[in-house]
């Protein structure tokens, strides 16, 4: 997947948890647990959203590693296949 | 709860249904509601009609029992006619059916409040929020603003399952509103291939809704603090062991499995109810009355604002994977507004989780008639001694307010031990 292929997946995903949100205007260091006021069950939809739509599934134990647009397309990159 | 306005009929006279089947959709202050049946039969006659406003307790529709079926529905079909068209438009125009709530983005919204654009009335692209570009398009000069279409939310919904636009209708119902059967008229059988265009898209019901269950929550809230006499206990428990547990748990499974600590907390607590029964239940005519099943109410905060608790039937009963679907699902309906009528009125107790965001400590306030509720604040590391070792474990304050008329602190000690004893042996949940 492209890195705009990697961004489009992260903003549809957050987009499901948080449909009022404005994405636009989330910069790629803002915390996303602060920004977007996502609980641990909005983070899983989230990490369950990234699943469908890459393929990559992230282990419970690299969660605190996808905590900011910025960081999560750096780890989606360095783990999509191929 | 007081009373609900019948959006829609799911059923119509001579349908047959079976209990547990969802027949109506009403909206209530506190949240949108599904009605379902509690007895199978044959819906004989509807006696409240779409967009009516009812106090809690109506009766509905009648049912006839099953049994000669074919019988009794070739009788009903013949002797009644088939659902009226709604007496009066539902709903104010533009606004959008309950569960799939249309929302502008914050620029859009503040743009539309500058210029006094009436955001109802401004037409999102299909399947998205109303954008700053289509609030500029409906100021553009010469581009007049599409008039409001008045339709039925049946008719909402069946335009946009069938891509029919509805400004394109000359509605025959009562004041030109559109219905549904206008809509199937119009409907050509190709026509699910064309692009779906959303309904105009509005503000006002929504922010109405956040008040009204603003409104509801605080009325049950001003109810329990003049009425319930609350006692308050708390509890720090170690959750190292389940956590541990729990992690292992996981890495088996799928990401879309995955259990959260939340769903062991909710556990322990429905199951603490078997060794203290008397928090489990509701004060009615002025005692307590036990339940055998736990329903377990959890409590929701949606992110358009305002709080609910619906209940997870039957919590102490289910696995852990299914108690965590069951949350899951539970979260899911209760944000887009289709949750079930015994959802909202079972819980038998409720548990509050703060979450991983959360304050340390929550000291909740029963939700009448319930006669307990349950707290967890935040899990966070602390210093934790034990056997005379210290050590930094995962920690969780567990909070308890109970009813005094019903049981005691001692009652509601033991039920906090339970819970602690419980989440120290987590294969059992």
């Amino acid at each position: 997947m492209t890195s705009d292929e990697l961004r489009a997946a992260v903003l549809a995903s957050l987009g499901d948890i948080a449909p009022e949100a404005d994405l636009a205007g989330l910069a790629d260091d803002d915390d996303l647990r602060d920004e977007l006021d996502l609980d641990s069950m909005d983070f899983l939809n989230f990490i369950i959203g990234i699943h469908e739509r890459t393929g990559i599934d992230v282990p419970e134990r690299d969660y605190s590693r996808l905590g900011t647009v910025g960081a999560a397309l750096a780890y989606l990159a360095a783990h999509a296949a191929g | 709860m007081d009373a609900g306005t019948l959006v829609e009929w799911l059923v119509h006279p001579g349908a047959t249904v079976h209990r547990g089947d969802i027949v109506a959709r009403v909206e209530t202050d506190k949240a949108d509601v599904e009605v379902e049946i509690f007895e199978s039969g044959v819906i004989d006659r509807l006696l409240v009609q779409e967009g009516e406003k009812v106090p809690v307790g109506t009766l509905l529709a009648t049912l006839k029992p099953l049994g000669s079926e074919e019988a009794v529905t070739a009788a009903a079909a013949a002797a009644i006619p088939p659902p009226a068209i709604p007496k009066v438009p539902i709903e104010p125009p533009g606004a959008p059916e309950p569960g799939t709530l249309q929302h502008a983005t914050r620029a859009a919204e503040r743009l539309a409040r500058e210029r006094g654009v009436d955001l109802s009335r401004i037409i999102a692209k299909a399947g998205r929020r109303i954008t700053v570009a289509d609030v500029e398009q409906a100021i553009r000069p010469g581009q007049p603003l599409p008039a409001p279409v008045k339709a039925s939310p049946r008719a909402r919904r069946l335009a946009r399952q069938l891509g029919v636009v509805l400004h394109t209708l000359a509605g025959t119902g009562p004041g030109g509103a559109v219905t549904a059967a206008d809509v199937e008229r119009t409907a050509v059988p190709t026509s699910a291939a064309q692009p779906a265009v959303a309904p105009p898209a509005g503000l006002r019901s929504r922010a109405d809704r956040v008040v009204a269950r603003q409104r509801a929550t605080a009325t049950a809230m001003a109810r329990s603090k003049r009425e319930i006499p609350h006692y308050y206990l708390g509890a720090a428990v170690d959750l190292s062991t389940a956590l541990a547990w729990l992690e292992r748990e996981n890495l088996t499974r799928p990401v879309a499995e995955r259990v959260l600590p939340a769903a062991l907390l909710l556990k322990a607590a429905a199951l603490a109810c078997h060794d203290v029964p008397e928090m489990n239940g509701h004060w009615a005519d002025g005692r307590f009355q036990g339940s055998d099943a736990v329903h377990l109410g959890v409590a929701i905060s949606l992110r358009e604002g305002g709080l609910v608790a619906p209940a997870i039937h039957d919590a102490d009963m289910l696995r852990i994977d299914e108690l965590m679907a069951a949350l899951r699902d539970l979260v899911k309906r209760a944000r887009a507004g289709s949750l079930r009528s015994s959802e909202m009125t079972d819980p038998t107790i409720t548990v509050t989780n703060l979450g991983e965001q959360g304050a340390d400590t929550v000291f909740p306030v029963i939700f009448p008639p319930q006669v307990a509720i349950v707290g967890f604040g935040r899990v966070s590391e602390r210093p934790w001694a034990v056997n005379g070792m210290l050590g930094v474990r995962p920690i969780v304050s567990c909070s308890l307010a109970a009813d005094h008329r019903v049981t005691d602190g001692h009652a509601g000690s033991r039920f906090l031990t339970a819970i602690e004893r419980i989440l120290q042996d987590p294969a059992t949940l």
